[in-house]
């Protein structure tokens, strides 16, 4: 199966293992991410206002690009998932919206949303299938205590995201199971990590980030797993040293395609 | 209510899309609020002061650039408000008025760190700036 690719500005560069691992664990799977030529950058945030139109012109040149080759929408990092699906609810719930991003883009044919938008954790679970994933382990995780990290953009709003229950997810969870891993139940899971008011104001962010990774910790997490390179950044920053890492790195180690081997 | 707050208050609802009349001042969004401590206002005063035309306050409020854009209140909300699009809204009649910018490029020399993710800096770009 090929699907269009939307990798985000972070995957090149400081987040390059959340890129590179996905791509070698989707064709273990049997999925090509194909990378959509000239893409551009999502924007990081969606802007909720309904007469912002030039800034979610990116999310809806991609969308057009998957649609035209008749392919889902994926990708990796959970904010440019967030801006994608938000700015295609809106061409799909606000007539005026959709008609001025139309004029803007003037395609041949009108973009109508109709590009099904998957997040890669949901990839894997509803289109690969959790259990044909964990029947692909080579390496499973022997038990590990894992303590998955939402966040905010993968679960909210929830009228728009639709992943799953946003005050009970389980789709980490499940995933970390069929790696053979052990999810930590922790309450701090789907709250705010600071996000980019740590630019301007780090102590905030550190406040926020270290209640989510002591609370981890607590409940006995050895690692922590995250789809988001801001959340991993502000996780990291906030003086708790448990290790922060991203799926796709828990993933290509138990579907053996890591390089340099620490999971001996 | 003056004509200019009425003014304000119609294009706010206008382009956020909310309705604070539905609220019940139950205060759930600002309990939920990872930065309610940071706030001048809080997700629902913002509800009632727009609701009673009452923005001016807001304009010059910090508390418009301390949303984390989490969207717990949007979810959290028992009556479907959406504050966070509220705070949005008024944050953008500042920004996008002339030299009204609150992060600009030659800001962020001093704020770099080397692990800092591309993803912050466009994020707090979209945030803060028109
Ligand atoms: S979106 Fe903003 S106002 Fe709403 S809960 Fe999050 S930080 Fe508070
Ligand atoms: S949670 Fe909703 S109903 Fe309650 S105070 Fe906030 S906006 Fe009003």
């Amino acid at each position: 199966m090929k699907v269009s690719y939307f990798p985000g500005c972070t995957l090149k560069n400081k987040a390059v293992i959340l890129d590179t691992y996905a791509r070698k664990c989707a064709e273990v799977l049997g999925v090509t991410l194909e990378e959509i030529e000239n893409w551009q950058c999502c924007g990081g945030v969606f802007t909720t206002s309904k007469d912002e139109v030039a800034t979610k012109l990116s999310s809806v040149r991609a969308l057009k690009y998957a649609q035209d080759r008749n392919q889902p929408l994926v990708s990796v990092c959970s904010a440019c998932h967030n801006v994608i699906k938000q700015t295609n609810h809106a061409i799909q719930t606000d007539a005026e919206f959709s008609d001025k991003v139309n004029r803007y883009i003037a395609p041949e044919s009108p973009y109508t949303g109709d590009t099904q938008v998957y997040h890669y954790l949901e990839l894997l679970r509803d289109v690969v299938g959790f259990d044909k994933v964990k029947e692909k382990v080579v390496n499973p995780l022997g038990g590990r205590k894992i303590a998955p990290y939402y966040g905010c953009l993968l679960l909210r709003p929830n009228t728009v995201m639709q992943m799953d229950d946003p005050e009970n997810p389980q789709i980490f969870e499940d995933l970390i199971r069929a790696l053979g891993g052990e999810p930590v139940a922790y309450s701090m899971r789907n709250e705010c990590c600071g996000g980019y008011v740590t630019m301007e104001n780090p102590e905030f962010a550190k406040s926020k980030s270290k209640a989510v990774t002591d609370n981890a910790t607590a409940f006995g997490a050895e690692c922590i797993v995250t789809a988001c390179p801001l959340c991993k950044y502000n996780l990291d920053k906030n003086g708790n040293s448990v290790p922060v890492v991203y799926f796709t790195e828990l993933l290509a180690e138990a579907l053996g395609v890591k390089e340099d081997e620490t999971n001996a | 209510m003056h004509k200019d707050n009425e003014k304000m208050k119609s294009e706010i609802i206008r382009r956020s899309g909310v309705n604070p009349s539905k609220c019940m001042r139950c205060g759930k969004c600002s309990g939920t609020c990872p930065a309610y401590d940071e706030m001048e206002y809080h997700p629902h005063q913002f509800v009632y002061m727009v609701e009673s035309g009452d923005i001016e306050p807001l304009l010059s409020s910090e508390s418009l650039y301390k949303c984390l854009s989490c969207f717990a209140c949007v979810d959290r909300c028992p009556r479907g408000v959406e504050p966070a699009k509220l705070v949005e809204a008024v944050r953008l009649s500042v920004i996008r008025q002339q030299g009204a910018n609150h992060l600009t490029a030659n800001d962020i020399p001093e704020m770099l760190d080397p692990d800092l993710p591309q993803q912050a800096i466009v994020s707090a770009f979209r945030k803060y700036t028109k």
